[in-house]
């Protein structure tokens, strides 16, 4: 397709300020990335390292006391700022999203063929009957067993996995340009969360999405997305294809992120390698990285100001100051 | 796996477990009882219910008279039976102003938050500090009193109490993932409201709605009592009791039955409110 290289999404020094009742805090800033059609990117970090929030910000579904900064452009078009009622034409339209817990993010007092019919008859306009046969189609597609004859059902008859796939089913309803899938598998069994994550990879190349995951499993990112961004303390710490990123990780972050990860045929005993410290405060972020106070290659300068974003190869962007130093130290650890 | 709350059961589960709650049963028995006549009274009493009959007043309970005759010889069952209609008609009416109303404007202020919200709840502050039986006397001060003033008076009454159930449980559904997802497949607030939070809290505001019913009878007959409701001819049963005071020594009857008849109904309504309670909340149906 031709429109491939063509920039689909694209968000510039993307900020977030919301108000908490401990004064406002910048759960997101200067997180810049951009989208191609058919691309897939992965977003990664730790709980409350402003993924979700990002991934709201794109939908126009943060709170109403929250202030956005920056640039969302959808094809050209600028989504900050834009009226409720022109982005609810967007949301499940152009741009739709698959939530966390399947278990909670359906209706318990609707059918399911009801609630993945829906968006068809919103955004298409098409007959009930025709959406009704849609979402019959589309139900199938996503492997629910019997899924004609299971379509009044409601939720609280399905499990887990199979409520996942009709949430599946309900984002893909009306074909959206952009899906994001924030954390898609992790209130799911090992076993399922594998089936589930081959199904939104063979629908993204499918219907030729382009693909957002959130997760904080490293294992996940690797597998399933073309490009990576990893995010630290509401902004982004590095950025770039997965293969660069994971062969070469120039941030501290990014690299203690890896070493904390559970190996297998690891000697019986081994304790998990952790960051020590925790996750800053949204609302007292430092001044500088912020990271800073959990690093181990932290000088004075790392405290002062953000550091910019410096290339350590093409288009693989690094916001660490000691990037260098954290490249040359023990790869041993990084790369087994 | 995990039974999600508020999913409504097939009908026939539902009712085969309603006639085992005790409460439910005996609640909804009573209720029958005064609707059934109320009904009957429209179609059929034993004697006229306006027909004063001087010459044989004050009887004790007869053949021809089961219950015997107030202070004016009217028949006793038939006041009672008449009776029941204003009941019923004050409290459906009024619970309907106070229903309709409250749950708009408590929906409204769940959905809009922000300075909407704000008015919404202040102004439902602002009306909960006036009683029934205040705004009522200031409404007959201005319209004169009876029925309809009474309705009004206990309808407006009802609305903030709707306003802050619907607010609260509404409040608790919108944090909810699903309407989340909702919004993220491109719904309006106004079809989320309809489609996906009006159904969550409607059995908490069906309860809410017996209980508030019962409390417009109370109501209702304190203000027909005050002279403020319901005016003669036409029975009433706060009435009935305000017209008893008068005789409590000489024949104390004539104040048990209405007063009985009050009682009944709203323990009928309560425990209605409380059975409906109990069988809309999964979460205490499956420990039964």
């Amino acid at each position: 397709m031709s429109a491939s290289d063509q920039t689909l999404l694209d968000v510039q020094g993307l900020g977030i300020q919301l108000n908490t009742s401990r004064g406002p805090a910048k759960a997101v800033r200067e997180v810049s990335f951009a989208l191609r059609r058919g691309e897939t990117l992965g977003i990664v970090g730790e709980s409350g390292c402003g993924k979700s929030i990002t991934a709201l910000a794109l939908l126009g579904l943060l709170p109403d006391s929250a202030v956005v900064s920056g640039s969302i452009k959808l094809d050209g078009r600028e989504l900050v700022g834009l009226d409720d009622a022109d982005y609810c034409k967007l949301r499940g339209n152009r741009i739709s999203m698959i939530f966390q817990e399947p278990m909670t993010a359906l209706n318990p007092m609707h059918t399911i063929g009801h609630q993945v019919a829906e968006p068809l008859l919103r955004h298409t306009g098409c007959s009930v009957a025709e959406a009704k046969r849609q979402a019959i189609a589309l139900l199938d597609r996503v492997g629910l067993p019997d899924a004609a004859r299971r379509y009044d059902a409601y939720p609280h008859q399905f499990s887990g996995g199979q409520r996942q796939r009709v949430t599946i089913a309900m984002a893909l309803a009306c074909k959206p340009d952009v899906l994001i899938a924030d954390e898609p598998t992790t209130a799911l069994d090992v076993t399922i969360q594998r089936q589930i994550l081959d199904l939104i990879a063979d629908l993204v190349a499918e219907q030729g999405m382009a693909m957002i995951l959130i997760s904080h499993d490293l294992g996940v990112i690797a597998e399933n997305v073309q490009r990576m961004i990893v995010m630290y303390g509401g902004t982004v710490v590095e950025s770039g294809t997965t293969d660069a990123v994971f062969s070469r990780m120039g941030h501290p972050y990014t690299q203690g992120l890896f070493r904390a990860r559970p190996r297998l045929g690891a000697r019986k005993g081994t304790r998990l390698a952790t960051i020590a410290g925790t996750v800053p405060e949204l609302a007292d972020l430092p001044a500088g990285c912020p990271f800073a106070e959990r690093c181990t290659l932290v000088i004075d300068a790392c405290r002062t100001a953000l550091p910019p974003a410096v290339e350590i190869g093409a288009g693989h962007g690094v916001r660490c100051i000691r990037t260098d130093v954290a490249l040359a130290r023990d790869p041993v650890g990084v790369v087994a | 796996m995990t039974i999600q709350a508020g999913v409504a059961p097939a009908p026939n589960v539902f009712w085969r477990r309603a006639l085992r709650h005790r409460s439910f049963a005996v609640g909804a028995l009573l209720c029958l009882v005064v609707l059934g006549a109320a009904l009957l009274s429209v179609v059929w009493t034993p004697w006229s219910a306006t027909e004063i009959d001087v010459a044989s007043k004050l009887r004790p309970p007869s053949a021809a008279h089961w219950l015997g005759t107030d202070v004016l010889g009217r028949d006793i069952v038939s006041l009672l039976l008449v009776g029941a209609r204003a009941t019923i008609l004050v409290g459906i009416i009024a619970v309907g102003i106070g229903l309709t109303c409250g749950v708009c404007l408590g929906l409204i202020a769940a959905a809009q938050r922000g300075w909407t919200e704000e008015l919404i709840m202040r102004f439902s502050d602002f009306t909960f500090a006036f009683p029934a039986v205040l705004s009522a006397i200031m409404l007959a001060a201005v319209v004169g009193p009876g029925m309809v003033t009474s309705i009004t008076a206990i309808g407006i009454f009802q609305i903030p109490v709707f306003v802050r159930v619907t607010r609260g449980s509404a409040g608790a559904i919108w944090a909810r993932e699903f309407i989340l997802a909702a919004r993220a497949a491109g719904k309006g607030r106004f079809r989320i409201t309809i489609e996906h939070v009006l159904p969550n809290i409607l059995s908490i505001l069906i309860v809410q709605a017996t209980i508030q019913f019962a409390l417009a009878i109370l109501a209702e007959a304190a203000l027909s009592y005050l002279g403020l409701g319901t005016q003669p001819p036409q029975p009433s049963w706060g009435r009935m009791l305000n017209d008893a005071q008068t005789l409590l020594f000489q024949s104390p009857s004539l104040a048990v039955y209405p007063g009985a008849a009050i009682a009944l109904a709203v323990l009928g309504l309560n425990l209605l409110g409380d059975g409906l309670r109990d069988l809309l909340d999964p979460r205490l149906a499956r420990q039964r």
